[in-house]
C-alpha cells in the first residue's frame, strides 16, 4: 500500500509521552494541527488581529476580508447553493442546539422527532430538550448488533407528523457510515426535515450537500485539523429564513429601538457577538491543507491502516470486535475478553499510546450492547503502519499484565 | 493502632522496590484482584459513584474502632487504587480522615488516578471519604 507520509507537518506528534514515542490514536476526539494551521493564527494575531465587520480601518477591512474567505471555501468545499447558508458556530454540539432551539417556535404537542440510537449525546439531548419544551414525542431509528441503522422499518417510522430526522453521518463510538442518502430521501418524502451531525465525516470523506439535498448539516474545526471552538451549521436558505434567531447580541442585527430589533438577513442573523475570528482564519488554513493532500488520498490511506489493523487485532484471541458495519470509517471500537475498557486505557496510556476508552458519549449504543464502554482507536491522515504497530506490542503487553 | 502517616510510610516502602512501571502497575492489579468483594446488597446506587470511565461504589460504617469503609469498581486498576486509599483510611477516627489528602500518591507517582480527566469515579471516592469523616465527627458509637 502507498501510504501518506504527513509526520512532519505534526510538532506535536514528535514528543515522548512516559519515556515513550507518543502513538497518539484519538483522532476522533480531536484532530493534532499541522504547522501551517498553528502559523496561520499567530501570523493572524502578528499582523491582522481586529474586529470583523464594522470599522473603516485596514486592520478591520483585511480581518473581514480573511474572515469571510474562510466561508467561501466552506461554500465551495461543500457545495452549498450560497455563500450566506453557511453559518459559523462553536461547533458541531452548538449547530445542533441552533437547530433544536429554532425549532421550539414551530413544533406542535403531538409532532414528533425521530433520533436515531446511534448517536452521540450531542444529537439526542438537543432533542430531547425540544420534545420537552414544544411537547413533542420523540422516535428512534433502532440499532442493530452490527452498529448498523435498522432502516428497514424506516416508513413506518416516518410519517406525517414527524418534523425533523436526525442522525450522524459516521458514528463517532463505532465508525459505521450511514445510509444517509436513503434516510433522507424516506424522510422528504412525508416533508419533514432532516438535520445530520457531520462531525465525524468531515475528516475523512468529501461532503456535498446539495447532491445529499440535507436540510441542516453540521460539523467542526477541531476534528479537521483546524481549531477548537469554531464549526459550521449547513442550512439551506428557506430552512434557515423560517427559523428564528438563537442568540440576540451585536452583528446579529438590522435596526435597534429600546424596545424591538429587526434582524439581520443570513448568515448575520445567527452569528450574534463577535465571532472567533482566529478560529475561522485556522480553519481556512486547515481546509486548504487537506485539499492540497486530497480527501480521497487521506481515506485511502486510513482505510488501508484501518483494515491493517483490523487483520492485526483479529489475530488477538481476547479481542472482541464492536462494530461490524460493512461501511465503517477511521475508527475501530473493541474489548479485551474479561478486562474492563479502562484498565486497557490505562495501561497503554503507560506504554505513550493515546485511545480513547468509554461510553464515548454515546451511552444508549453501550447499553444496547450491554457493554460498560469500549477501547476506540481512531486515525487521520497522519497516523502511520508504525504507530498501528507500536499500539499491536502495547496491548498484547497489556493483555498480559492483565490476566 | 497504627497511625495514617505510619501506614502511608509502609505503602511508599512498598513501592520503592518498583523499578519501572511495569512492576508497579502488576502490583496495583494484584491488589485491585485481591480487594474485597462488596457485599452485592451494599452496592446500590446510593453508594453508587459515576465516573465516565469506571464505576466506584463506597460505603462506610462507624464503629467502635472508627469508620469502616468498603468499596468496588468495575475495572480492576480502579479497584487496586481503591485497595490503597482505603488501606490507609480503615479503621481510622473520623477527625483524622475529615480532612485527609492522600498526600502519599505523590510520592507512589499515582496521583494522575486522581486527576479529574480520568473521571473513574476516584476524586468523587476521595471527597466521599472525607464527607463521611466530617459527618461521623462528633458521633458516639
Amino acid at each position: 500500500m502507498k501510504q501518506l507520509n504527513l509526520k512532519h507537518d505534526f510538532p506535536i506528534l514528535n514528543q515522548k509521552i512516559n519515556g515513550k514515542p507518543l502513538v497518539y490514536l484519538d483522532s476522533a476526539a480531536t484532530t493534532q494541527k499541522p504547522q501551517v494551521v498553528i502559523d496561520t493564527m499567530v501570523e493572524y494575531y502578528k499582523s491582522s488581529n481586529s474586529n470583523v465587520h464594522r470599522g473603516v480601518h485596514f486592520l478591520s477591512e483585511r480581518a473581514t476580508d480573511s474572515f469571510e474567505a474562510v466561508r467561501s471555501s466552506l461554500h465551495r468545499y461543500i457545495n452549498t447553493a450560497h455563500e450566506h447558508e453557511i453559518i459559523f458556530t462553536k461547533g458541531t454540539t452548538d449547530s445542533v442546539n441552533l437547530v433544536a432551539h429554532g425549532f421550539r417556535s414551530l413544533l406542535n404537542p403531538g409532532d414528533e422527532i425521530l433520533v436515531s440510537e446511534l448517536e452521540h449525546h450531542s444529537n439526542l439531548v438537543p432533542w430531547q430538550m425540544l420534545a420537552q419544551v414544544s411537547g413533542a414525542k420523540l422516535t428512534f431509528i433502532p440499532m442493530l448488533q452490527s452498529g448498523e441503522l435498522d432502516i428497514s422499518m424506516l416508513d413506518s417510522l416516518i410519517n406525517a407528523k414527524t418534523k425533523i430526522v436526525a442522525f450522524n453521518h459516521i458514528s463517532n463510538a463505532l465508525g459505521t457510515v450511514n445510509p444517509v442518502k436513503k434516510i433522507i430521501s424516506a424522510a422528504h418524502k412525508a416533508g419533514a426535515c432532516v438535520f445530520i451531525d457531520g462531525a465525524q465525516a468531515f475528516p475523512h470523506m468529501a461532503i456535498n450537500v446539495q447532491e445529499l439535498d440535507v436540510d441542516f448539516y453540521a460539523g467542526s474545526a477541531h476534528k479537521m485539523y483546524g481549531p477548537a471552538g469554531i464549526g459550521l451549521l449547513y442550512g439551506k436558505s428557506e430552512w434557515l429564513e423560517k427559523l428564528p434567531p438563537y442568540q440576540g447580541g451585536g452583528e446579529m442585527i438590522a435596526e435597534v429601538k429600546l424596545k424591538e430589533s429587526t434582524y439581520a438577513g443570513l448568515p448575520h442573523k445567527f452569528e450574534a457577538g463577535t465571532p472567533n475570528i482566529e478560529g475561522v482564519i485556522g480553519w481556512g488554513a486547515a481546509i486548504k491543507w487537506i485539499e492540497d493532500i486530497g480527501i480521497e488520498n487521506i481515506r485511502m490511506h486510513e482505510d488501508d491502516l484501518l483494515s491493517y489493523a483490523r487483520g492485526l487485532l483479529a489475530e488477538i484471541p481476547d479481542v472482541i470486535f464492536y462494530g461490524t458495519a460493512k461501511e465503517r470509517a477511521a475508527v475501530i471500537s473493541f474489548g479485551i475478553k474479561g478486562s474492563h475498557p479502562y484498565d486497557v486505557g490505562v495501561l497503554l496510556d503507560q506504554m505513550g499510546i493515546a485511545v480513547r476508552t468509554g461510553h464515548h458519549c454515546a451511552q444508549p449504543i453501550m447499553t444496547s450492547l450491554k457493554i460498560p464502554g469500549t477501547v476506540r482507536i481512531s486515525l487521520a491522515a497522519y497516523t502511520s503502519k508504525e504507530d498501528i504497530d507500536m499500539f499491536i506490542v502495547a496491548l498484547e503487553k497489556t493483555i498480559s499484565l492483565l490476566n | 493502632m497504627e497511625t495514617i502517616i505510619d501506614r502511608e510510610e509502609d505503602i511508599i516502602e512498598e513501592f520503592s522496590f518498583f523499578d519501572d512501571w511495569m512492576d508497579k502497575y502488576t502490583h496495583l492489579i494484584s491488589l485491585g484482584k485481591e480487594l474485597e468483594q462488596m457485599i452485592p446488597e451494599n452496592k446500590t446506587s446510593e453508594n453508587q459513584i459515576k465516573g465516565c470511565q469506571s464505576q466506584v461504589w463506597l460505603n462506610a460504617k462507624l464503629t467502635e474502632n472508627g469508620i469502616l469503609f468498603e468499596a468496588d469498581s468495575d475495572a480492576i486498576i480502579t479497584r487496586g487504587m481503591i485497595a490503597l486509599l482505603l488501606r490507609v483510611v480503615q479503621g481510622q477516627k473520623p477527625e483524622k480522615i475529615a480532612s485527609y489528602e492522600f498526600n502519599f500518591l505523590e510520592k507512589i507517582g499515582l496521583t494522575t488516578h486522581l486527576s479529574p480527566s480520568r473521571a473513574n469515579g476516584l476524586v468523587s471516592m476521595v471527597k466521599q471519604i472525607r464527607l463521611y469523616g466530617v459527618a461521623f465527627q462528633g458521633k458516639k458509637k
